[in-house]
């Protein structure tokens, strides 16, 4: 009897190739390839006089050394601007390989293919590059004044200039009874997958076609791009997706130089090419994000019920914007979290400097929104002197107003429509969770060892589950295995089990006959990717789909087969069954059999579906109209709208009164993602995400020198955490079904991170009595804090 | 990030090793733990024209404790020098200080007289050298010299080692009998380099020295004839220390961490 | 100058190799594209993520961190030596997947080696006592926590099949 795996903890497929050391991760294929390395630019912002590579031609191993004069046809072009939109008046994309102008450092300038990558290497180290240099923009600040500009046409450093709002956001606040302003800052961080990006690429001569495998979490846009970029059909590209391991956004960016450049020049070399990012490459030309300067005014009454809410922020987009305002516009929206703002009014500037370019990370905007917002929240309480979590209850809006719409319009040009989530509840969880009520009793007793501890909390909504669609296609073989794809991608989300489980429940087969491949354009043509938290919503709820109507017509083969009503039978266990007699069944490979009508038998089994075989009826065609041969469906799912998941973390931390050190003590998560489909794999993706979180908050930035070079472009000085830097985590469950899918999920894959910067600053000022306003937080900094503080007491 | 070529060396004794290095001068660089050289091979940021890889070479990897000192040979790696038994009961302020460096799977591979060698002003075994009145062995192949810890760190990441030179071991003097001692420090994360460290010293007779890491361009030795006087002991540290800002953390806190953690070294070694 | 071969020879996973390589080439290139040996992953190549993690004549090392040539005569355990004789998970790989305490894969092999030499000294660690031994290996995806369960998971199924 099969148990029913949706809900359950269901341990991942993945597993046994993965912990065995079986995976395929991109630089586990091509070993045969030729290797590629970048010459890559030293200085923020210049112009290039002249490449001289006459002293790298010698190098034994070198194959080529290609610079953008080399680029022929659309490969010469820019690189696409992914997501236009109207404010975005100033966009600027880079070259694959730089042609006159660098614009930060690790732009791309030229590329070598050599017999390894010591040897690739060992050439570019040997490529003379004459520069003219430029001043280089660093910071919002500097990009705001523009004194220098990193576009020459490109006014003011202003790549776009956006403003939303729901009515006179000023008048309300000038109106309310109280006013505030705060000034807040968000410094960047970055994805850092432990793998980096990868490309390798093979071109069959013969056949004319191109296949690439890129480390990415896009495999279906790679494809159109690089058939775009390169002028080559698109169904002579397939581009397949190895184990990745991580993306968390930064490998959504599509086309990279070096998935254009790598089958470039395995078409060129008539050889295999591929590259394997490094470390210090990928601090340095793929992406960050995070970094952004708020200026809030907010308007409140006597009860701390918000009247008037008016944000202006600068976003701080690097040197070139091909992903759009994707970031800043998440921000501008979901900064409002679970609140009735009153009156809302966003703008900002997005901005260019020369530094890595900003995609989205993990949150994609909303750890600064809800950092914003959280932070006004509090400021809030403590001028009413009133209870944080008072405050923010009174400005919830409330489970019977769902849907409730913002007046907004969402990162995907939809209305901003929260569909459920019951704030008020989650709230109590929480407190319930981590014993507000019982915290002062707590500090007292902390005080009196001498120790000094905070707690805080934060709250965020997040519109998860972002289209235009996703699809499944399922095919039930003739021996019962269930083959199932998907177009969009896995980076170690657990993808293949998640699915398995949504199939073998909705199919009626043993978990273990069920097969998933993820992000590979041969098996899956039509997709969008992975981002946004949608797989669950997007994926799931196409492959259940797609489940349901393959196995409506199991039950009508299967009908005929058995002579009985198909309302009269059920799928279990991979046999359709009569109810209540289950010895008469047929199993889901027979009835595959039997779906594909044959003229010949190329087995045993076949032969029951060859013409001469099966009782068929004369006066029918074999295949009616509209029906197909083969066990097997394709459906899609596209929502009108975002489905909104929704949390709330509460933190409590000890900071060392002599050193200033930063401990987090307890970390407690209540989440809403709609219906689990297996709790284990969204549990360890809310641990994953509050330890970037947590390192967000008190460890990692990026380091940049006013001359624009990345001072911490490794491991050893940009602080990811380790586990001793990463509290146990707490997690407890609310379950509000989205009303936009069939399966009731939302999204989950962000959660974790979302409001972590939230609320360990509103706990370390809960313990200090000092105003935090900018995150992150080092116990240095929060020893200049405590002296500031000290100075003007 | 792949170091670019050299000229390989694999002696198989110290004598071949000795010959080696004194044929090559200024162009060879001694390969052992290669913890900290190996990347910055790797990055580029340093590209010897020879390696010289004593990891070949028998008998340099030992611990050899008497009565009055612990010698640490040249192949010693820190998780040997670490869990010695003997070492620890002669001065355990060397295990207090090495469960401090790196993370263990580091420790496994990098060697305590290469840590010494590598003289970062962040590291602690420079201040544990000093702390224990300790010395360097430099080896040629036409002879031997001992250079004292206070003239062997000569400035950040420099020591004094010649051209053609091996340091074959260091050595560490007991500290009197009846004396305590202690390793602190504060880190960004486990493991890190610290921001500010501090070894000590106490002896029997109540006075101290403390040699502190991490904020001046080696490490810092105070000695406290009344470790009592608080307000004695912060001038003395603040004139001792010449601690700089980077990414990690201001001078001023640096600064005010040294006091702290002195002050803490202090409490815990009286403690032990 | 160009690469000159040197020869090594040392085993890997109990098999011997002889081999001749540029001086210049990381344990862990030699690993993953000479042996093909692609179960230990490379992370930064500077010693700070122990992604390259293998066992090293018994002890953890960092892969990133060693030329090839300097181990003349060692013995090398990576991932795949971990696994059980049929090549089905080991003890320490099990208790990971038991645990979910992977989600990418690709810090894996340097926690189950670490893990698996760390249960040979420390049979039976706590719960504070776990999270030490894994302080050294980055996981971006897992958050730790389920990696500090796989551990003392790994200390019960070594002990199980301890004869």
């Amino acid at each position: 009897m099969t148990t029913k795996l949706f809900g359950e903890r269901v341990p991942r497929v993945e597993d046994a190739r993965l912990v065995t050391g079986n995976g395929r991760f991109l630089d586990d294929l091509g070993h045969d390839a030729l290797e590629a390395a970048f010459v890559r630019s030293p200085h923020a912002h210049a112009r290039i006089l002249d490449i001289d590579v006459s002293d790298a031609l010698d190098v034994d191993g070198l194959v080529a050394i290609y610079t953008y004069e080399d680029l022929d046809g659309r490969a010469g072009e820019h690189l696409p601007l992914l997501i236009p939109h109207p404010t975005l008046t100033h966009g600027r994309t880079q070259h694959a390989l730089a042609a006159e102008e660098v614009n930060h450092v690790g732009e791309a300038i030229a590329m070598v293919v050599a017999t390894s990558r010591y040897v690739a290497e060992d050439a570019a180290a040997r490529i003379r590059v004459e520069y003219d240099f430029l001043p280089a923009v660093i910071g919002v600040e500097a990009a705001r004044e523009a004194a220098d500009l990193v576009h020459e046409d490109v006014p003011g450093n202003v790549a776009a200039h956006m403003v939303q709002q729901t009515g006179d956001a000023d008048a309300a606040i000038d109106a309310a009874a109280h006013v505030l302003e705060l000034d807040l800052e968000i410094e960047r961080s970055a994805s850092m997958p432990l793998e980096g990006k990868g490309v390798l690429a093979r071109w069959d001569a013969d056949d004319e076609s191109l296949l690439v495998h890129t480390s990415t979490q896009t495999s279906t846009s790679v494809r159109q791009a690089i058939a775009a970029k390169l002028g080559l059909p698109v169904d002579r590209v397939e581009v397949v997706t190895p184990d990745v391991g991580g993306g968390f956004g930064v490998k959504i960016v599509h086309p990279w130089p070096e998935e254009l450049l790598v089958p470039w020049a395995a078409i060129r070399l008539g050889r295999p090419v591929k590259w394997t990012e490094d470390r210090r490459e990928h601090f340095v030309s793929s992406a960050h994000e995070r970094g952004q300067l708020h200026h809030v005014r907010v308007g409140y009454d006597d009860d701390g019920v918000l009247a008037g809410l008016s944000v202006r922020f600068w976003h701080d987009n690097g040197a070139y914007i091909p992903y759009g305002l994707i970031v800043p516009i998440i921000t501008s929206t979901q900064l409002l979290g679970p609140y009735k703002p009153g009156v809302y009014r966003v703008e900002f500037d997005s901005l260019y400097t020369n530094t890595v370019i900003v995609t989205p990370y993990r949150g994609a905007g909303r750890p600064q929104g809800c950092f914003v917002m959280e932070r006004v929240m509090d400021a809030i309480a403590a001028e009413r002197g009133l209870d944080r979590t008072v405050v923010r209850r009174r400005n919830f809006i409330a489970p019977d107003e769902m849907p409730y719409d913002q007046g907004l319009v969402f990162q995907d040009g939809r209305p901003l429509v929260y569909d459920s989530g019951d704030f008020p509840a989650s709230l109590d969880k929480l407190k319930e969770l981590v014993g507000w009520d019982d915290f002062t009793a707590y500090r007292d007793r902390a005080r009196a060892q001498g120790r000094t501890v905070g707690i805080g909390l934060a709250c965020y909504v997040e519109g998860t589950g972002v289209g235009p669609y996703e699809g499944g296609h399922l095919r039930v073989e003739t021996d019962g295995t269930v083959v199932v794809s998907t177009g969009l991608t896995s980076q170690g989300q657990g993808h293949q089990t998640m699915l398995a489980q949504i199939v073998a429940d909705e199919l009626g087969v043993p978990f273990e006959r069920v097969r998933v491949t993820t992000g590979d354009t041969r098996r899956f043509k039509y997709a969008v990717g992975t981002f946004a938290s949608r797989t669950a919503v997007m994926s799931g709820s196409a492959v259940a789909l797609t489940a349901r109507r393959v196995r409506e017509k199991a039950l009508a083969i299967a009908a005929q087969a058995l002579e009985v009503d198909a309302t009269d039978l059920e799928v279990v266990d991979g046999h359709v069954q009569v109810k209540g007699s289950p010895s008469s069944q047929i199993d889901l490979g027979a009835v595959a059999v039997l779906s594909n009508p044959l003229r010949y038998a190329f087995d045993e089994a076949a032969a029951r579906a060859t013409q001469f075989a099966a009782p068929a009826d004369p006066d029918r065609p074999p295949i009616e109209a509209g029906e197909r041969p083969g066990l097997e469906g394709t459906e899609y799912y596209s929502p009108p709208r975002s489905t909104f998941a929704n949390g709330m973390h509460a933190v409590v931390v000890e900071t060392d009164a002599d050193t200033a050190e930063i401990k987090v003590l307890r970390y407690c998560v209540v989440h809403d993602c709609g219906t689990l489909i297996n709790p284990m794999i969204v549990e360890g993706q809310i641990h994953g995400g509050v330890a970037q979180g947590v390192g967000g908050a008190l460890y990692e930035r990026m380091e940049y020198a006013p001359d624009g070079q990345l001072l911490n472009a490794s491991f050893m000085d940009f602080l990811m955490p380790y586990a001793t830097e990463v509290p146990e985590i707490e997690i407890d469950h609310l379950v509000t079904p989205s009303p936009l899918n069939p399966l009731g999920v939302k999204g989950a894959g962000e959660a974790g991170v979302i409001p972590g910067a939230a609320a360990i600053a509103s706990a370390i000022e809960d313990a200090e009595g000092i105003t935090i306003t900018r995150m992150p937080i080092s116990p240095s900094e929060l020893f200049e804090l405590r002296r500031a503080r000290k100075d003007s007491a | 990030m792949k170091p670019a070529a050299f000229a390989y060396h694999r002696p198989r004794s110290l004598a071949e090793a000795l010959d080696v290095l004194a044929e090559l001068g200024a162009d060879g660089k001694v390969l052992a733990g290669g913890q900290s050289l190996v990347p910055l091979m790797s990055m580029r940021l340093s590209s010897p024209a020879a390696l010289v890889d004593v990891n070949h070479v028998p008998g340099l990897d030992t611990v050899e404790v008497d009565q009055d000192t612990v010698r640490v040979g040249a192949l010693a790696r820190h998780t040997r020098v670490e869990h010695d038994e003997a070492a620890y009961a002669a001065a355990p302020l060397l295990r207090q200080a090495l469960q401090l460096v790196a993370h263990p799977t580091i420790r496994n591979r990098g060697t305590s007289v290469g840590s010494l060698v590598h003289a970062d002003p962040a590291s602690e075994l420079p201040a544990v050298l000093c702390l224990l009145d300790g010395h360097v062995t430099l080896r040629t192949a036409d002879g031997s010299r001992d250079v004292a810890a206070e003239h062997f760190f000569r400035g950040p990441m420099e020591c004094d080692l010649r051209p053609g030179e091996l340091a074959v071991s260091a050595t560490f003097r007991r500290p009197a009998a009846g004396s305590r001692t202690a390793f602190v420090e504060v880190a960004r994360r486990h493991g890190d380099y610290a921001i500010c460290g501090v070894g000590a010293v106490v002896s029997p007779d109540g006075a101290a020295r403390v040699a502190l890491v991490g904020v001046g361009d080696g490490p810092a030795l105070v000695r406290l004839t009344d470790a009592e006087d608080t307000g004695r002991t912060r001038s003395l540290v603040d004139a001792a220390i010449e601690p700089e800002a980077d990414i990690h953390a201001s001078a001023d806190y640096r600064r005010h961490l040294a006091h702290v953690l002195v002050r803490r070294c202090l409490d815990e070694a009286r403690a032990a | 100058m160009s690469d000159v071969l040197v020869e090594v020879s040392f085993s890997v996973n109990g098999a011997p190799y002889d081999l001749e390589v540029p001086a210049r080439r990381l344990l862990s290139d030699v690993l993953r594209h000479d042996l093909l040996l692609t179960g230990t992953h490379v992370g930064c190549e500077h010693g700070v993520c122990g992604a390259c993690t293998v066992l090293l004549d018994g002890a953890p090392v960092r892969a990133c961190l060693i030329f090839a040539v300097s181990l003349d005569g060692s013995a090398i355990t990576t991932t795949e030596g971990c696994r059980a004789p049929d090549g089905g998970m080991g003890p320490v790989q099990r208790a990971f997947h038991e645990c979910h305490a992977l989600q990418c894969g690709f810090c894996t092999p340097g926690f189950v080696t670490t893990v698996t030499d760390y249960l040979r000294h420390h049979p039976a660690p706590s719960r504070e006592e776990a999270r030490e031994a894994i302080a050294g290996n980055l996981c971006r995806c897992t958050g730790y926590q389920n990696i500090v369960a796989a551990v003392q998971r790994a200390a019960e199924l070594v002990e199980g099949e301890r004869p």
